[in-house]
């Protein structure tokens, strides 16, 4: 048994046939094939399946794909270009907010909400803003500084030194 | 401060060059294992044993049979046909791939299900029906090796109790000596507990046998692709599948930190079906799952003694371990050390006399022994010196660090021998402790405590100054079932200049595609961003040992440098051809050889290498190419002086980490941002044990914290800010002076930890808390000495 739902993804509208229990984040990655949205997990604990959903953050893990017909989602494939990439993904890199990667596209769509809704966070608005994202390679420290980095890229001003500073 | 000899333009060592491989990661263009997808592909998921340990009656997969798209249900009974049922482990002890009559721990794989998706397998495995007769599970490792304990692994012939193996190290009889006439001696029993690496990414693989051509390819989530191409021929070498027929590639990889070294069940049967339906199968594992199945990491039970003068200066240590294994040894170690480098545990400190031994026993629970972020066992040991050194240090009345600064080797002591056997390479303690207790300040830290002490406050500083051991190893001691472990690489260098270099190692995150191209940019002069580097694919790269243990730059660094410098040899030898004069009267800067005396006079490396190709001297090979194995004439041993400082609440027992400065010394720096990045994620990897994480299991085997809602994973929040720094203490004996980094922080993060909070608590006499170290533990032990009240 399935039902046609029509979901626009990264601005391309897509209808397609899916089992009412296909989780949204198995519609992304197998039926329409954009493999940059991770699975970590089974129980919402990792985040490294967030995606915009109508500008939202939300799971991908956590969301049947029924319902999101007739929403619109963005998926890291949808952020940036390699030509022009977005400040937050300038921000991972020029930070060093990235190791094996996998973690990556989930921190940078939620963090790409957090700085929708504030501009200018603190240290530890960003550090609870992404605590539903885990990293096991980076400590955070550098992902707080590449959130750092794009929101005063976004803001419009001078981006702080991405040099690494020691004691 | 770092120094560098080459132009950022050129970025060799000591340049904090942004990462090549960061530009697909952050568009979502990485590939990783479950990205990979291919015509035809059936997918498989597995059911596991709901018990610890059980009689399998009956598997009925009838039913699941009967759901459309199902293909097949695989069972021990039918891998036993093929000989398949049984694996070696990388311990020479051996695992089930499936059960033909009894599991031995929760979540065990008891049969596979083969579906042409994920969903349909998901059902399947639901409808397979297994009958088990539940029997009274092992799970205390003292209560496996008493006499009334059931044998568990009554399929080893004769095998008559839970008893692997014995391990000592040192000389028992001068330390007994020691200990009987020193002046003072404490002693503490400490569990390491069992925990998990919990890379981001779990396991994983797809399998692609070819019945046309007999080929396989692998595609899956390890650290060693060359050692399991090898291992998968040697288990099914008898079908037809010889070495040179398989293919193993590894992707990108999300997260290793030693959980993907081992060849779990899930890749043979996958292997097998695959073999046998001549169809690529998926399988990917559950969060869950890898959780609950997949090799765990510590579960040591140690007892540390040290004795020492009642001037304070250290005699002797004793440790005695009792190894959990699980139902199997499948920990990933060097064939030669069961325990792996546990015996660098004599630490940092300039004593002769030491004495170890370690038993290991089987019980119901989950094979491994892997590491965490940690080089064979040597968090385990940092733990227990480290913390013993604390409490000898308020048994003497001494500051903790006076204490260490009293004990330390000297510098000028290098190379030291160890009362274990080992040869320190390089150090400098006494630096890098002054380094952190300045930067602390450690004095005024002292201060403030003692006043908040008078207030009543719970406030604690916590010293670790640990002595790593890494990058195995020399082939005379060091192999893994039978293979040395040395490691590769390959360089080809293009006509027009720009190079390939393939390595026998493999990046889980590590940054080798961009710090491996320093290395050759250091010795070649030609940039970093013009060297791809290449792992992973075992019909392309040399074979090496793979990335674990933070063997990577030790060893494949290494064997990088040597090769650029053999091509280097045969630049100057082409560049003497060209500009007509000998070799002698050439010299080398970075990028291009010169006449002496005579700079304008030059060739630039790419000059060298376009004639390589287009204008050889007569008689010489043409091209540009070299390749070396490196087998390293001793290990490394990277050092730390961490500090912490922790502030405890005292209504709700709330530990909260004020600060933490690690100062770090790995030898000569190639990355620094990489080197940096590496320390800050190996601190909350060592955070995580020391407060947070243990998998737990009940009196029946049941794993009481088997997901990631109740296995606590430190999140942005938990994790505090690092304050790191170096020393800088160059190798001597590798080619470029590095150390290797990766795992240090998780080696010396807990005990700096433990030993805070346990500073912070002694006022109440206590001397130890068991990691992690949680409110209610701290609740309990206050209890316990009648501080508060129920």
């Amino acid at each position: 048994m399935t039902r046609d739902i029509t979901v626009t993804i990264n601005g391309e509208q897509h209808t397609v046939a899916v089992e009412p229990r296909l989780l949204l984040v198995h519609l992304i990655r197998e039926k329409l094939n954009l493999t940059g949205t991770h699975i970590g997990c089974d129980t919402s604990s990792c985040g490294a399946c967030t995606v915009l959903i109508n500008g939202k953050s939300a799971k991908s893990c956590t969301i049947l794909a029924v319902q999101a017909d007739g929403a619109s989602i963005t998926t890291i494939e949808g952020v940036g270009t390699p030509e022009a990439l977005h400040p937050l993904q300038e921000g991972f890199r020029e930070c060093h907010g990235l190791h094996c990667g996998f973690c990556t596209p989930g921190m940078i769509m939620r963090a790409m909400e957090l700085l929708e809704k504030n501009p200018n966070p603190t240290e530890e608005e960003i550090r609870w803003g992404i605590a539903g994202n885990l990293c096991r390679c980076t400590g955070y420290n550098n992902i707080v500084k590449a959130i750092q980095y794009a929101a005063a890229k976004l803001r419009g001003e001078e981006t702080p030194s991405t040099e690494p500073e020691f004691v | 401060m770092i120094t560098c000899k080459t132009s950022r333009e050129i970025g060799g060592m000591g340049h904090p060059i942004k990462r090549k491989e960061d530009i697909r990661f952050i568009q979502g263009k990485g590939r990783y294992v479950d990205d990979i997808k291919l015509p035809g592909m059936l997918h498989m998921d597995i059911v596991r044993s709901p018990y610890a340990y059980a009689r399998i009656k009956h598997i009925d997969a009838s039913e699941a049979l009967k759901i459309p798209g199902v293909v097949a249900v695989v069972t021990g009974k039918d891998l036993e046909k093929y000989n398949l049922h049984w694996m070696p482990t990388l311990m020479s002890d051996t695992q089930m791939v499936l059960p033909t009559d009894t599991v031995m721990y929760q979540a065990q794989e008891v049969a596979a299900v083969i579906a042409t998706d994920r969903y349909t397998a998901r059902d399947a495995k639901e409808a397979v029906r297994v009958e088990y007769e539940p029997m009274k599970p092992v799970v205390d490792p003292y209560k496996a090796l008493e006499p009334d304990a059931p044998v568990l692994r009554t399929d080893k012939e004769g095998k008559t109790d839970n008893h692997i193996w014995h391990w000592e190290v040192g000389d028992r009889e001068k330390t007994e000596a020691v200990f009987r006439s020193a002046d003072v001696v404490v002693k503490e029993h400490m569990h390491i507990p069992r925990i998990h690496v919990v890379s981001i990414e779990t396991c994983g693989c797809v399998a692609d046998y070819d019945k046309v051509n007999n080929h396989l390819t692998m595609y899956m989530t390890t650290q060693a692709p060359h050692a399991i191409r090898t291992v998968i021929a040697l288990v099914a070498g008898h079908l037809g599948l010889t070495e040179e027929k398989i293919r193993v590639i590894s992707p990108d990889i999300g997260g290793g930190f030693g959980g993907k070294v081992p060849v779990y069940p899930g890749y043979v049967i996958a292997i097998a079906v695959s073999f046998l339906t001549g169809k690529p199968v998926k399988w990917i594992e559950d969060r869950s799952e890898n959780l609950q199945a997949d090799s765990f990491a510590r579960d040591y039970h140690i007892t540390a003694e040290m004795a020492a003068t009642r001037e304070g200066k250290i005699l002797a240590t004793r440790f005695k371990v009792l190894a959990d294994h699980g139902y199997t040894d499948a920990a990933a170690n060097p064939s030669k050390f069961p325990t792996g480098l546990f015996s660098i545990g004599t630490g940092s400190y300039d004593y002769d006399t030491a004495f170890m031994e370690a038993d290991a026993v089987y019980t119901n629970k989950p094979p491994g022994g892997v590491a965490y972020r940690c080089s064979f066992r040597v968090t385990e040991a940092v733990h227990a010196i480290e913390r013993l050194t604390d409490s000898m240090a308020r048994a003497l009345g001494m500051d903790p660090a006076e204490f260490r600064m009293k004990n330390f080797i000297k510098k000028e002591d290098f190379p030291w021998k160890s009362p274990t056997g080992w040869t320190y390479d390089s150090g400098d303690y006494h630096a890098g402790l002054k380094k952190a207790m300045e930067v602390i300040g450690y004095d005024d830290l002292r201060r403030e405590q003692a006043e908040k002490r008078k207030k009543g406050e719970l406030m604690g500083i916590g010293i670790s100054t640990f002595t790593e051991i890494v990058g195995a190893g020399p082939s005379r001691d060091f192999d893994i079932l039978g293979i040395k472990m040395f490691d590769s690489c390959e360089i080809r260098v293009h006509p027009t200049g720009k190079a390939i270099a393939r390595f026998g190692t493999k990046s889980q995150g590590q940054g080798h595609e961009t710090t491996y191209a320093q290395i050759i940019a250091e010795e070649l002069g030609i940039p970093a961003e013009h060297i791809q580097v290449e792992e992973g694919d075992t019909d392309t790269a040399p074979y090496g040992l793979g990335t674990y243990a933070s063997r990577s730059t030790p060893t494949a660094g290494a064997a990088a440098a040597v090769a650029a410098r053999k091509l280097r040899d045969k630049a100057r030898k082409i560049a003497a051809y060209l500009l007509e004069v000998s070799e002698e009267d050439l010299e080398w800067e970075p990028g291009k050889f010169y006449v002496k005396g005579a700079p304008e006079k030059a060739k630039t490396i790419q000059d060298i290498v376009f004639a390589a190709y287009t204008n050889h001297p007569p008689g010489m090979e043409a091209g540009f190419e070299a390749t070396h194995y490196y087998d390293p004439p001793n290990l490394t041993f990277p050092s730390g002086a961490y500090i912490c400082v922790v502030d405890i609440d005292k209504e709700t027992f709330e530990i909260k980490i004020r600060r933490f400065v690690a100062i770090d010394d790995c030898g000569n720096i190639i990355n620094p941002m990489v080197v940096q990045g590496q320390v800050h994620g190996g601190l909350t990897q060592g955070l995580a044990p020391a407060m947070y994480e243990e998998l737990i299991y009940d009196e029946d085997g049941n794993i009481l914290n088997g997901t990631l809602m109740d296995y606590l994973v430190p999140t942005a929040v938990e994790s505090p800010r690092w304050e790191t720094g170096h020393t800088i203490t160059p190798s001597p004996h590798h080619p470029i002076g590095a150390k290797g980094v990766g795992e240090s922080p998780t080696v010396g993060a807990p005990p700096a930890i433990a030993n805070a909070i346990v500073d912070a608590l002694s006022v109440y006499g206590i001397t130890h808390l068991d990691i992690p170290i949680t409110p209610y533990k701290i609740y309990e032990a206050l209890k316990a000495k009648g501080v508060i009240e129920d």
